[in-house]
């Protein structure tokens, strides 16, 4: 009875918790350093980098040079604002499309629920890379390669991850307030749209944050069907440093710490959604 | 239902209950499916059909010649094509060996540790950081002489015995799959701490007050309730494994024997442009993760019996309230 109020260590609950917070300190160091030292290498100045080793902290840390080098260089500014349009887009039509499939799906009854739900299932199954062996040539057919808009029609096209997150939330929600809707003579337009996209809010957060982050770091199709240099989004313009400037690592990191900024923010500011998105999509992704 | 079969004029039709529904299913479904079609079953099926052919992206419909199976012999015969499913292995260890962190270090944060939520975001950082700028990052941290040749010398090694990371082929794969490892351990350690959450908070006091210690809490307590979890990312690591391509692509580009199986067909198909070749590639691959994704499914069906049960009654209930859905809506109807 002793114990009750104060916990006791043993000897060996002791070795454990020194265990516990040594490889936290540890791994969590092997996840930042790489990130830390190109902060370090991004605030030299060439001679600096070139004379002193990259692990020496830079003379001064408001040498924002760099920086602004490596902004024009790769003409990031356009790529931003690139990259935020396609967001935008991408995001808005997959939420429509999204929620509305999810919503018949998960409502009605009809013959084809199941194929349609299976044939979403089947399409999750085929790894990205491999389809753009012949997306690419569908692309071309259609005349999407090389613009914008293109690119933003293909990202919506292959979308199944949040159609998941927002078939799983509809099930959560009472059939009930439906049936008492139809009663007040309401259309399914109207339950849909008055009833269904408010409560799915945390749905559509959740899928926008995961969508989101995927859209914002593409960069392969962004690769393959974004050529012009007008039409970089940010991860596609970092692409930019590989050639004449693939040595000058001080730019580099300079550019890779600006492109990882925004996510950063956003880590920041939603944790706990960017947390229960990883748990909501991975259940059947 | 009577009603249903009596002519109506089109626009009675469309304004009955069920009118109004096959009206906006079809609105509502029309688009995403035409998505899906053109950019998932279309380049599905055109994989399939190109697999048997020899052509380039520019060769005109009536000058792709039909060479039957060769392609598909050729990825077997090739050594830069199957040869590089072999690489696969290295990422599955990786796989693997990336599961059990993520397991450990979720077991410790599930407690109550000083500072938890901090090293939970910083190890899970990486996750969000674009693959091409993971690749300039790992570029200069194995680069001679930088970030990790520094640190190791801080830590007494000497450089000369230092290998090149990214050129010597003893060891540049597990350079590369330490990247893989490094980017996804903190999603995965996310997701199982997410399911020890769930486990009911009441069996650790108990299993306190019998004195049980972590080491027995997680064998006993956190194990049991998560292994479909941790079951379904084994598998889904060796799928994973099998597509790995981002980290050689962006910080190698298949160098030094670093090309794994999609790294090799990208180059294959954009630029060496034998598309037939890619297609047969890509589809023998699918046939693989097709076998593991049944794999896993017999799995869950024969060896996890009582999850399964779990999901059978929750799908019976599913079935019920549907049922009774239906038979209101039948009543109404009636009247």
């Amino acid at each position: 009875m002793v114990n009750v109020g104060k916990k006791s260590y043993s000897p060996l609950g002791i070795l454990w918790i020194i265990v516990e917070y040594v490889s936290l300190i540890f791994f969590g160091l092997c996840a930042v350093v790489p990130v830390i030292s190109c902060v370090i290498t991004a605030f030299k100045t060439s001679e600096e980098y070139q004379q002193t080793n990259v692990m020496t902290l830079p003379e001064s840390w408001l040498n924002f040079d760099n920086f602004t080098k490596a902004f024009e260089a790769a003409n990031m500014g356009r790529a931003f604002l690139n990259s935020v349009i396609v967001m935008v887009c991408v995001l808005i039509v997959s939420v429509i499309l999204g929620t509305q499939l999810a919503y018949v799906l998960n409502r009605f009854k009809f013959p084809g629920n199941t194929l349609i739900r299976n044939l979403y299932l089947f399409a999750s199954l085929l790894p990205a890379v491999a389809m753009q062996v012949t997306v690419f040539n569908i692309m071309s057919a259609l005349h999407l390669v090389n613009s914008l808009a293109g690119y933003i029609i293909m990202m919506c096209g292959t979308d199944v991850i949040s159609i998941y997150i927002f078939i799983q939330f509809m099930e959560n929600i009472p059939v009930s307030l439906d049936e008492s809707a139809i009663i007040d003579g309401a259309s399914y337009w109207t339950i849909y749209w008055k009833i269904m996209l408010p409560l799915l809010k945390p749905a559509i957060v959740t899928s926008c944050i995961l969508k989101g982050v995927g859209v914002y770091n593409e960069y392969y199709c962004a690769n393959l069907y974004l050529m012009d240099k007008k039409l970089h989004t940010i991860a596609r313009c970092l692409y930019t440093f590989v050639g004449p400037m693939g040595s000058q690592y001080n730019l580099i990191c300079a550019g890779v710490i600006i492109s990882l900024l925004p996510a950063l923010i956003v880590f920041i500011l939603c944790q706990k959604q960017i947390y229960s998105g990883i748990a909501a999509g991975a259940v059947k992704g | 239902m009577e009603t249903g079969k009596k002519k109506k004029s089109p626009m009675q039709w469309a304004r009955s209950r069920k009118g109004q529904q096959i009206l906006i299913s079809i609105a509502f479904i029309a688009i995403p499916l035409l998505l899906l079609f053109v950019f998932t079953y279309l380049p599905f099926g055109q994989m399939v059909k190109f697999s048997f052919y020899k052509m380039k992206y520019t060769t005109p419909a009536d000058k792709r010649v039909f060479v039957g199976w060769k392609n598909y012999l050729d990825v077997f015969r090739r050594d830069d094509c199957f040869g590089a499913l072999k690489l696969s292995l290295f990422y599955v260890v990786g796989a693997i060996l990336q599961l059990v962190l993520a397991l450990y270090l979720a077991t410790i944060l599930s407690f109550k540790v000083k500072g938890g939520n901090f090293f939970k975001g910083l190890m899970f950082f990486p996750y969000l950081i674009s693959g091409i700028a993971i690749g300039f990052i790992f570029k200069f941290f194995y680069t001679r002489g930088f970030v990790f040749d520094t640190i190791l010398q801080w830590c007494g090694f000497q450089l000369d015995n230092l290998p090149y990371w990214l050129k010597d082929q003893k060891i540049n794969n597990w350079s590369l799959v330490a990247t893989s490892v490094w980017r996804y351990f903190g999603q995965n350690m996310v997701l199982f701490i997410g399911a020890i959450m769930s486990v009911d908070a009441d069996l650790y006091e108990a299993a306190d007050l019998d004195g049980a210690n972590k080491f027995q809490q997680f064998i006993h307590i956190i194990l049991p309730s998560i292994k479909t979890i941790v079951t379904l990312n084994v598998i889904l690591s060796i799928t994973g494994s099998l597509s790995a391509f981002e980290q050689p692509y962006v910080i190698t580009d298949g160098a030094n024997g670093t090309g794994t199986y999609f790294v090799i067909m990208n180059e294959i198909a954009h630029t060496s442009q034998k598309v037939g070749l890619a297609s047969a590639m890509a589809v023998v691959l699918l046939l693989i993760i097709f076998a593991c994704t049944i794999l896993q499914k017999l799995f869950f069906k024969y060896i996890f019996r009582d999850a399964e049960s779990e999901d059978e009654s929750y799908a019976a209930k599913k079935a019920r309230l549907k049922a009774e859905k239906a038979q209101k809506k039948a009543q109404k109807g009636v009247a």
